[in-house]
């Protein structure tokens, strides 16, 4: 019998499913389980297939897993034409039928017998024979009309979930109180009662039941872009523009929720140059500020964002990756937006890129961006996707219990102002090449400080500000810029904790997996089962891509024989990010890449790791790419 | 108490004080109309009693940018189009700044086009002054936005196709609240428009006509011009939008028929910056939000707080 449940609640995309499951996980953590959702979605508003999965387990859950072990198949209420009376294709089985195959045997089908019929599902009934399938036909629907609106139709789901597998039903019914009162609630109680006794009187043949665990301290459930709002927040984030994008409208949508309320100001404007443009101009005028976006909208912001390196001007901007190119399929989730997000804008570069690899990593890693950018005065890019974006988690309260950090970095105050050096012009030296400060920052002054003004200027520039092309000047201040990137480096390998998470279940394993970003948990899954197997693994997931975490990603390499490196898109990015930055390990990086819209499940990495093993094929849905010269 | 001590200083000002003491060397022309705009800047600003490290004078790229090299205050000059979103995020981080935009008119009507038509929408409080030589001047004569219609170039070579966008009108419609024009060749209006777009509670748009005699025109062609308030043939009200649009529409055509129209064209007075709309909406501080950073009695708000929704 499974120890976990792997719930997957679909329907129509507009049906309330993500609100659902939403509440269905959070039920389950409140019951003392683990949890972690996947969501999956196409990108409109009403009509299409959506799915949701619901993972929980007694021990922590790192990833979606694979396939589901039971099926809520809800009606599509949008499958139908309504000026046709007639469906769209197939699509009034979809609930039902999409990636049924990937129900695990002996798995558990509920399916709403008033919208869907089985016969329109190929072979359904020799598929259910195969698999050992359990499957328990409702008029879910019908239920929801009785009783109440036809939208309650979920709430019967819910209900008709619980009773198969004996899970206690008071967790959803606190938390239907927590958001509804009077006779709506009233009704979608009485519709979970009814649906659960309704399946009570079935004969059940099917061996799930509801894991059972429990914790020790207090759980909040949150998903990426949650940490990552609650990082800035404390970090003393109190600005931030954008222009919304999925995925990054999140993030967006969640700080302007809370802003006004901390005395914040949140603006959307016309376009990502502006967005970036108006974080910049906050930041300049003395705010802590972040914009962001998804790839397009990053786009735009590549001259601003150079602007802010040259003028040496922090500034946060978090990049939420989509499929691409171009509108690719923008409820997708991919990683191929790495290079750019490293390298856009003319010029060298100069920035911090940092990809959290879980919402506790996504937190965390804010609060280093705003930290990092405004003590070394440039932008922090934190690089995530629409699966970390989205992708609830449950972590301990006590997690978030540390006090914030308001502090703007390197600037000076009036009095300190009135010590510093200045130009005979009497402006303020605010881009000094100091050869003794050796960490390359200058502080800055703040405009409206008495004794502070200078001149910020994108084009290369005098100590005090002014234009300058002369030779000598230009290579002390590209010095100076090159240099905080290198005193990072240093901060961050001096420090007691790593942004870097290495899973080595076993002692001298001689294979390795790396990884970087949302990958994390599905890699160290998959880590784990090999290890079980006596497999010789381990992994590393990398956070800190620029400046990189080259001693690290070293060590880990010279550690191991041969390495899988596993990413989110077809051109190998991350493992060609590792080889230019170390110079080296080319003949032992083989790569598994996956880019159809869906990130890796865990077998689909063991599978991978078994083709650099034993040549085994790798998972169709995947594609290996061997090191250089094997 | 405040950390920003320059603001609201309310001193007397000597016009010297936004001459940078060592002056770096001009990159203007002779008789560049840009000049004029610099002098009637530094008049504006003493005759307010702005202290210079209360100024943020935020630049765009072109000829018109290097302003903020010349003019001794806070400066941010920027990239090419994009000086007035910056603008926008520091006056609403700093309300007390007093925050000047400029560039040219491919700066602003051209790539920052769009900013131009949001800032007026929105009606931010500052002024913006567009250095309208009616050409790409920094890059050596190519047609500009509101270059005249045939007008040739290298990259132009039969003359252009396209009408001149008109800059006066497309600033009323889009939102400002204050639309003036006013020319390099006479420098008292310019610096009384200055005066009271810097002291108008929105956006104040100026478009500023600057002679580039190297690409394009040299000062005698502005001159005769003529202050649509001083002429009696010019009878409108600046605050009935209709008969000010009428008269802008007017200005712009008669410009490229040899007929220099300057002078105020539009003022609102009623309606409130877009600082003040957003306070009322409950969406902005009442503690501007750069003193919050050096307010040692601010409280910081954690997240910790926060996670009721989540349990
Ligand atoms: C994104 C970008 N595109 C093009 C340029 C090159 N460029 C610099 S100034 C300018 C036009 C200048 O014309 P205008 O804005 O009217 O200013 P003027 O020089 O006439 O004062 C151009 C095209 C640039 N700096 N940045
Ligand atoms: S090119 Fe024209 S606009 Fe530029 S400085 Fe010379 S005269 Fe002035
Ligand atoms: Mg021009």
């Amino acid at each position: 019998m499974d120890e976990e449940l792997v719930w997957r609640i679909a329907g129509g995309s507009g049906d309330g499913i993500d609100s659902t499951s939403q509440n269905f996980a959070k039920a389950l953590m409140r019951s003392g389980l683990d949890v972690f959702t996947h969501r999956h979605y196409p990108s409109r508003i009403r009509g299409g297939h959506t799915y949701v999965e619901v993972r929980a387990a007694p021990e922590p859950v790192r990833s979606r897993g694979d396939g589901y072990n039971f099926l809520l198949a809800l009606g599509d209420s949008f499958a139908r034409n309504p000026q046709e009376e007639a469906y769209y294709g197939t699509e009034e089985v979809k609930p039902l039928s999409e990636n049924l195959d990937d129900l695990r045997e002996g798995g558990v089908i509920v399916y709403d017998e008033g919208l869907i019929d089985v016969d329109d599902v190929p072979d359904f009934e020799a598929r259910v024979e195969a698999n050992d399938w359990h499957v328990y036909p409702l008029d879910l629907r019908g239920m929801a009309r009785e009783m109440g609106r036809e939208v309650m139709r979920n709430t019967a789901g819910v209900g008709a979930t619980g009773a198969l597998l004996e899970y206690d039903l008071g967790h959803i019914e606190d938390l239907m109180a927590d958001t509804m009162d009077g006779e709506v609630l009233a009704t979608n109680r009485e519709i979970l009662e009814s649906a659960s006794e309704r399946v009570e009187a079935m004969e059940f043949t099917h061996d799930l039941r509801m894991p059972e665990g429990s914790h020790d301290a207090e759980q909040v459930l949150l998903s990426g872009s949650n940490a990552i709002s609650y990082g800035a927040l404390d970090a003393g984030c109190r600005f931030i523009a954008g222009y919304p994008m999925t995925p990054w409208t999140e993030v967006f949508t969640l700080m302007t929720q809370h802003l006004p309320e901390v005395g914040g100001i949140s603006e959307q404007v016309e376009d990502e140059i502006a967005a970036a443009s108006l974080a910049l101009g906050a930041s300049h005028a003395g705010a802590k500020a972040m914009s962001g976006s998804s790839g397009g909208g990053f786009a735009l912001m590549s001259e601003p964002l150079g602007l802010a390196e040259i003028t040496e001007t922090p500034v946060v901007l978090v990049e939420a990756m989509r499929a691409g190119p171009s509108t690719g399929m923008p409820t997708k989730p991919e990683q191929a937006d790495l290079e750019h997000v490293l390298y856009t804008s003319q010029g060298d570069s100069n920035r911090v890129v940092l990809a959290p690899g879980d919402v506790e990593e996504a937190y965390e890693q804010t609060r280093t961006a705003f930290e990092l950018a405004y003590d070394y005065q440039l932008p922090a890019i934190l690089l995530y996707d629409q699966k970390l974006s989205g992708e609830l988690r449950n972590v301990e309260e006590a997690f978030f219990d540390r006090e914030p950090s308001p502090d703007l970095g390197a600037t000076l105050d009036e009095d300190q102002l009135a010590e510093a050096a200045h130009h005979a012009s009497g402006k303020f030296q605010r881009f000094q090449h100091d050869p003794d400060n050796d960490r390359g920052v200058s502080p800055r002054s703040i405009p409206g400080q008495a004794g502070g003004r200078f001149l910020a200027t994108g084009n290369e520039h005098t100590p005090e500000g002014h234009i300058s092309e002369s030779p000598t000047n230009r290579v002390a201040q590209v010095n100076r810029r090159v240099r905080k990137l290198e005193a990072i480096r240093e901060e961050l390998d001096a420090r007691e904790t790593t942004h870097q998470t290495a899973h080595a279940p076993v002692e001298d394993a001689e294979y390795g997996i790396v990884t970087f970003g949302s990958q994390q948990g599905t890699v160290e899954e998959a880590v784990d089962r090999l290890a079980a197997d006596g497999h010789g693994v381990k992994s590393l997931c990398v956070s800190e891509l620029k400046p990189f975490a080259a001693a690290e990603v070293t060590r880990f390499l010279e550690s191991v024989d041969e390495a899988l490196v596993v990413e989110m898109n077809a051109s190998a990015q991350f493992r060609g990010l590792i080889q230019r930055e170390l110079g080296r390990f080319g003949d032992r990086l083989h790569s598994l890449l996956k880019y159809n819209g869906n990130p890796f499940e865990p077998a689909e990495v063991t599978e991978g790791y078994e083709t650099i093993v034993d040549g085994a094929e790798p998972a169709p849905t995947t594609r290996f790419v061997p090191a250089a010269g094997d | 108490m405040s950390s920003f001590n320059a603001i609201g200083a309310d001193r007397d000002v000597e016009r010297d004080e936004y001459t940078p003491a060592i002056e770096p060397q001009a990159t203007w022309c002779p008789g560049c109309g840009d000049f004029g705009v610099l002098k009637a800047l530094k008049g504006a600003m003493a005759e307010l009693g702005r202290d210079p490290e209360e100024i943020l004078l935020v630049t765009g790229i072109g000829c018109s940018g290097k302003l903020s090299s010349y003019f001794e205050s806070y400066g941010l000059h920027t990239i090419h189009g994009r000086a007035l979103p910056i603008a926008r995020a520091t006056k609403l981080t700093n309300p007390g700044l007093e925050v000047v935009a400029a560039g040219g008119d491919g700066d602003g009507y051209g790539i920052g086009g769009n900013h131009f038509l949001h800032t007026a929408r929105e009606n931010h409080d500052m002024a913006y002054i567009v250095f309208n030589n009616e050409i790409f001047g920094l890059t050596k004569g190519q047609t500009s936005p509101t270059s005249p219609k045939g007008h040739e170039s290298k990259i132009q070579p039969h003359g252009s196709a396209k009408s001149p966008i008109r800059p006066l009108s497309t600033a009323v419609t889009a939102g400002a609240t204050y639309v003036a024009r006013t020319a390099a060749v006479n420098p008292n209006q310019a610096q009384e428009i200055l005066v009271e777009a810097i002291e108008h509670d929105g956006f104040a748009h100026i478009d500023f006509l600057t002679q580039c005699p190297t690409w394009n025109k040299d000062a005698k062609q502005y001159v005769p011009y003529i202050d649509v308030q001083q002429d009696d043939d010019y009878e409108f009200d600046t605050a009935d939008r209709r008969e000010a649009e009428e008269m802008m529409q007017r200005t712009e055509r008669s410009l490229y028929e040899g007929e220099v129209l300057t002078g105020r064209f539009y003022h609102e007075t009623d309606r409130p910056s877009y600082g003040e709309e957003k306070r009322e909406a409950g969406e902005m501080p009442d503690e501007p939000l750069a003193e919050q950073y050096h307010d040692d009695d601010h409280e910081w708000e954690r997240s910790y707080d926060l996670l009721d929704a989540h349990k």
